[in-house]
């Protein structure tokens, strides 16, 4: 049978807020275990959690952006397990009612552009880290524990694995333009998990549900989806029923394998946290987060397609990460064109970024020195292909633009006396070829800038060589 | 009191089990310097689930054993400024659960006027300590009535403060939206003074309330007449004994006489009071002892599968109160029965919270017994949860409602056994119970 596959995502992101959400405990990632902890993170006996208000902007300015009403008064509420990362034997998060909930969100598979319904999002505290291999035992790092996350949780609106990965790629673009999180999923700043299920096609009513944990990568979620809508149809396919369980994806396998039975669901027994009092959300305080929320995706590509005169390729390519637009906005204030900006960093720029599968955090030519380099080409002091070598030397050097393209010899020559001798020399030197041409063989002028060029050792500056020829050869 | 007189009296009251620690070189050390501040060289024992930088903090819990504290809660750092010498760790029943001090990994605590009787509880320790006159004054806390109904047992007074005017940062939570910590004393102005430097608004606790703490101590006199008293007609039941009946009522004609206007009001729900306190203290609690599971801190009973060691840690670490209260929590909170029990006893507890201000709209204050009797005999209802629970049941409405109260010594019964009356008022209205309980101070000399 052809089924319709229906796809939920929960998408927890840590929020990079200064301290963590309920202690003053610094909120940094990669530090030895459990530094960054107190009492309070810890859940000793007798400490009280003090709800940190970064966190409930950053999560108001996350609504905001997914258009979600945001909920005047919202509550924690306590969800109560055993685990030995969780020092409280509760996680302090949101049940009945989280502060932001009904948004949405644009996707495009296929070049369709597609609305995914955000159910909710709630603020949570995350559990520590479990460390395996230590010897005799396992180990706690608490530093993670109490790091501010929202949980985004999206409508069943996805109808394939594509339309998941395409959904949550949009989703971490705008929290990194909102630059409330992140967004590593490797480091696990950005967490997901997926709800499927199939349905005959055209029915109405949603079939059994699994969950799949544990999808590490873009690439892990997709290929998690498609295992587990390829199980689900062999299962209906020979006649069998979806059990609602929850499977954990492993990737290097590439299996989903069961995690959790129907039977041993947790019962969470959450209840209203009575240690904090509910969060109250003034239409004012709203108003001016709203009134401070960056320009996101969809605006920027508007604002650069109409600004800077880019085709909507380059303009899809900029805007994909943040800072990359932030980095060619940078370069086009140095006073280049936009497009040679453009051109530079859709290409150099992000060939090395890839290469290097780094960020720009840590990229070594910063915007205003790739400005610089822009300008010397712009004004015809350099070729665009000594450029690019003068750009693989900034890579390991910070010495000043202008010395580095001295040093490598690659300044262009615009000096007319000088280029007028070397034309004179290829004039003589190709008497035959020069006679041709008079006879109006007039295809020849590219050999003759090819031989100028080339005694010039490729430092000739091409605009004037052709200028200068032109006269040279015109003239008797 | 010297440190000598001090510790000599510890040593004299050893049998009435009233400490858990003592930390003769640390209150040494404190006695040594010259105490200046408002509570200057007074002497304050604290309830062993109040957190003292690096001292036990136990609850009574064999869960929690060899435990030290890293901080100090926020009511003992501002006893430390004001001058207090914290004199140890009282005795208790265990997490607070209880209302004789029985339920202790350390023994049960002897009544301070007759040790074959029950202190009460839960901050029992607490109050026998101040009784006996071994400290001053004394941190209880008071989830429904852990801090009145000892005081009542033993002859002093005891405050429990208006939710949320007292810091709950570092009181071990037993059910937090009803702990509060109180204070125990011999006289209304120590009361008034401790409470005057251990209340306020807290950073480190969102349910403090930014209210101003007015100079209780500086601000104790009135006149009868000036006070309008209810006498809750479901408070004098059945159930009620005869000699604390008396004792209340002769008071109440005390205050009559002296010009006070007394009337009769009713707070409807009463009757509801006990049971509800019973499912969200419980369920509260579930979740509030969850922490400890032998991973962090305290007890642990080792093994190498993670399921056993939680269970087996669990299972030794806590005593049978304890265990009762967590069962009867997790199953309230449960899917299914959460709605029939928690979200029912919550919207029952605002009916009752109404009930108050329906009161305080026509009284100042009110005015009740403590508890149905005065101390019963130790080990008499220790195999009986549900008349247990009954001598909580003029206590438990006060907590649940979120107001402060008061209960003073009146008396005492045939066998000379202490017998309280207790002062309820309007939310963060200290100041006339301690206003109503220098009159009847007065009154009484
Ligand atoms: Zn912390």
């Amino acid at each position: 049978m052809k089924y319709e596959v229906v796809i939920g995502l929960e998408v927890h992101a840590q929020l990079s807020t200064n301290s963590k959400i309920f202690c003053t405990c610094a909120n940094r990632y990669g530090e030895a275990p459990n530094t960054l902890t107190c009492p309070v993170c810890l859940g000793m006996p007798g400490t009280l959690p003090v709800l940190n208000e970064q966190a409930i902007h950053f999560a108001i300015k996350t609504g905001l952006a997914l258009e979600c009403s945001i909920r005047r008064y919202s509550r924690t509420a306590r969800k109560n397990y055993f685990y030995p990362d969780l020092p409280k034997g509760y996680q302090i998060s949101q049940y009945e009612d989280p502060i932001c909930y009904n948004g949405k969100l644009l996707i495009e598979t296929d070049g369709k552009p597609r609305e995914i319904g955000i159910t909710r999002i709630h603020i949570e505290e995350d559990a520590g880290k479990s460390i395996h291999g230590m010897g005799s035992g396992t180990g706690v790092d608490f530093n993670r524990c109490g790091v501010p996350l929202i949980e985004i949780v999206s409508e069943p609106d996805m109808r394939s694995p594509a339309e998941a990965r395409a959904y949550l790629a949009k989703l971490k673009q705008i929290l990194k333009y909102l630059n409330v999180s992140d967004c590593n999923m490797e480091e696990g700043s950005l967490r997901c998990d997926a709800n499927v299920s199939l349905r005959p096609m055209g029915a109405t009513t949603l079939g059994t549900k699994t969950e799949v944990k544990n999808m590490n990568s873009f690439r892990a979620v997709e290929k998690a989806l498609e295992y587990e809508v390829a199980r689900q149809t062999t299962v209906l396919d020979e006649g069998g029923r979806i059990e609602a369980v929850t499977l954990f994806w492993n990737d290097a396998t590439e299996e989903a394998v069961l995690m959790r039975s129907k039977e041993e669901a947790h019962d969470y027994r959450y209840f209203p946290e009575p240690d904090l009092v509910p969060i109250s959300v003034p239409e004012a305080m709203v108003e001016t987060i709203r009134g401070q929320l960056p320009e996101l995706p969809a605006a920027r590509a508007e604002r650069f397609l109409k600004a800077y005169g880019l085709n909507e390729e380059t303009v899809r390519i900029l805007i994909a990460e943040v800072e990359w637009a932030r980095y060619f906005e940078d370069v086009v204030k140095t006073g280049v064109k936009a497009k040679s900006a453009a051109t530079w960093v859709t290409g150099e720029v992000l060939r090395v970024l890839k290469e290097r599968e780094a960020g720009l955090d840590d990229f070594p030519v910063s915007a205003s020195r790739l400005g610089e380099l822009i300008r010397y080409i712009e004004a015809g002091k350099i070729s665009n292909q000594a450029a690019k070598k003068v750009f693989e030397t900034m890579l390991t050097s910070d010495q000043a633009v202008a010395e580095l393209i001295e040093a490598a010899g690659l300044s262009q020559v615009s000096d007319t006396d000088f280029l007028e001798t070397i034309i004179r020399e290829v004039l003589a030197a190709h008497p035959e070829e020069l006679a041709r041409y008079r006879e109006g063989k007039k295809q020849l002028m590219g050999f003759f800038v090819g031989q100028v060029m080339k005694k010039s050792k490729g430092r000739a500056n091409p605009k004037i060589v052709n200028q200068l020829l032109q006269s040279a050869l015109e003239s008797d | 009191m010297t440190i000598s007189e001090f510790l000599e009296r510890v040593q004299n009251a050893e049998p009435l089990n009233a400490f858990i620690s003592v930390d003769e070189t640390d209150i040494r050390e404190q006695a040594k310097e010259q105490r200046k501040g408002m509570l200057g060289g007074m002497y304050v024992a604290i309830k062993d689930n109040i957190s003292v930088l690096n001292q036990p903090l136990s609850c009574a819990s064999h869960i929690l054993e060899n435990f030290v504290s890293p901080y100090d809660a926020t009511a003992v750092k501002k006893l430390k400024y004001a001058g207090a010498i914290i004199a140890g760790k009282t005795n208790m029943d265990e997490f607070a659960m209880g209302s004789s001090s029985e339920y202790s990994h350390y023994g049960p605590v002897k009544n301070a006027i007759n040790p074959e009787y029950v202190a009460g509880g839960s901050s029992g320790g607490s109050a026998v300590a101040v009784a006996a006159g071994i400290v001053d004054a004394a941190l209880g806390s008071d989830t429904g009535g852990s801090v009145r109904q000892p005081a009542s047992y033993n002859g002093i007074l005891g405050m429990k403060p208006t939710y949320g005017r007292v810091s709950r940062y570092g009181l071990v939570a037993f059910a937090s939206s009803l702990d509060q910590i109180g204070i125990m004393s011999k006289t209304v102005t120590d009361s008034a003074r401790i409470l005057e430097i251990i209340a306020g608004e807290d950073a480190r606790d969102a349910t403090t309330v930014p209210e101003p703490v007015p100079p209780f101590s500086q601000n104790l006199e009135s006149q009868a007449g000036d006070w309008k008293i209810g006498l809750p007609e479901e408070y004098f039941t059945e159930g009620l004994s005869t000699s604390v009946r008396q004792a209340v009522d002769t008071q109440v004609a005390t205050l009559k006489d002296a010009g006070a206007t007394i009337v009769p009001i009713s707070l409807p729900h009463t009757e509801f009071a006990i049971a509800i306190y019973y499912i969200i203290t419980s369920a509260e609690a579930s979740s509030n002892l969850a922490r400890y599971d032998g991973v962090r801190y305290g007890f642990r009973h080792e093994s190498d599968d993670l399921l056993e060691m939680y269970n087996r840690t669990r299972a030794g670490g806590f005593g049978t109160e304890v265990k009762r209260r967590i069962m009867l929590g997790t199953y309230v909170l449960s899917s299914g029965y959460y709605d029939a029990y928690y979200d029912k006893a919550q919207r029952v507890r605002r009916l009752l919270q109404s009930d108050f201000s329906n009161a305080f709209q026509s009284v100042d204050a009110i005015i009740t017994p403590t508890t149905p009797t005065t101390a019963f005999k130790r080990g008499e209802k220790m195999d009986d949860p549900l008349a247990m629970y009954l001598n909580d049941i003029y206590t438990v409405s006060v907590n649940l409602a979120g107001l402060p109260a008061m209960s003073l010594p009146v008396g005492t019964d045939e066998d000379g056994l202490p017998i309280g009356l207790q002062i309820i008022a309007p939310a963060f209205k200290e100041e006339t119970i301690f206003k109503i309980g220098t009159l009847i101070e007065r009154l009484k000399s």
